[in-house]
């Protein structure tokens, strides 16, 4: 398993509650980092965010494709290399990211969204 | 309907604005005002992003806002102004007479601020010039989203 790391960026504790559910479910754990927003202004959620991302490649899973924490998010892939940005972050797509991080953030980042997007369904009853 | 809502927040453009006060409101427009963004294309996509088609965005200077604000005041449709920081909204209000509401929607802690609201963290300097475009008439009340209590200046300066 290579070090892609995934970190999330959402509202209220959205994030910390997929990390949550994906170690529950996996046994993984520190595949995934949660960042909140809650209480930030641009400048303290761009730090809490730099800070979860570190050094080196890394996916990031935001909740809604635009406001605070997309923004944030979009400004720091702006300074760095090696980052990818999804929307929409859902457990599915987590699930099948912790399992698949040996690739570039883009290869993952794509694949994501590929498995996010097939949970998503109306079922028959 | 005009402008039915004047904003200090630093978040500016995020789901707070768009949903939490755009959906009750029916806001059919934003203007967005702040200098940095508004000589900068590459900011103004990323604020675009995330608001639905049916809310149009506009972007101004100081001086471009003040200069449009009858207008926009006379706009059929509802619209939202935001202005990112105190100084940004002190600086419209000495330019442009219709600045008579503000809402502080969310100024966050930095360096210097002080927590006065969960939401809002001044500086002593901040503070101050909030309570002096109250004195010259301005209703200055904090609050973050439309369910809240719209708290009075004088109670978090």
């Amino acid at each position: 398993m290579s070090d892609l790391h995934g970190v999330i960026v959402s509202h209220a504790a959205v994030a910390q509650a997929l990390v949550s559910a994906v170690t529950v479910i996996t046994g993984i754990e520190g595949a995934l980092t949660p960042v909140s927003n809650e209480g930030c202004g641009t400048e303290a959620l761009a730090e809490r965010l730099s800070q979860a991302v570190g050094t080196g490649p890394a996916v990031l899973f935001v909740d809604l494709p635009g406001g605070s924490c997309l923004n944030t998010s979009l400004r720091y892939a702006k300074r760095h290399a090696d980052i990818a940005i999804v929307t929409g972050v859902n457990l599915a797509m987590l699930l099948d990211f912790v399992f698949h991080r040996d690739a570039t953030p883009e290869e993952a980042a794509r694949r994501a969204v590929d498995a996010g997007s097939k949970a998503i369904r109306v079922t028959a009853a | 309907m005009t402008l039915a809502l004047y904003r200090i927040d630093d978040r500016l453009i995020h789901g707070q604005v768009v949903v939490g006060w755009g959906q009750p409101l029916n806001v059919s427009f934003i203007v967005l005002v702040d200098d940095e963004v508004r000589s900068s294309d590459w900011e103004q996509d990323l604020y675009r992003m995330g608001v639905p088609p049916s809310i149009e965005v506009r972007f101004a200077s100081v001086e471009e806002a003040a200069q449009a604000l009858p207008a926009w005041e006379a706009d059929p449709r509802v619209g939202i102004l935001l202005v990112a920081d105190i100084d940004t909204a002190v600086a419209l209000a000495e330019r442009a007479p219709q600045v008579r509401r503000l809402n502080i929607g969310g100024v966050h802690h930095r360096t210097g601020r002080t927590e006065r609201l969960r939401f809002v963290y001044l500086t002593d300097d901040e503070a101050r010039k909030l309570r002096a475009l109250a004195a010259r008439g301005v209703d200055v009340t904090a609050q973050d989203v439309p369910t809240a209590r719209p708290v009075p200046v004088g109670e978090f300066t």
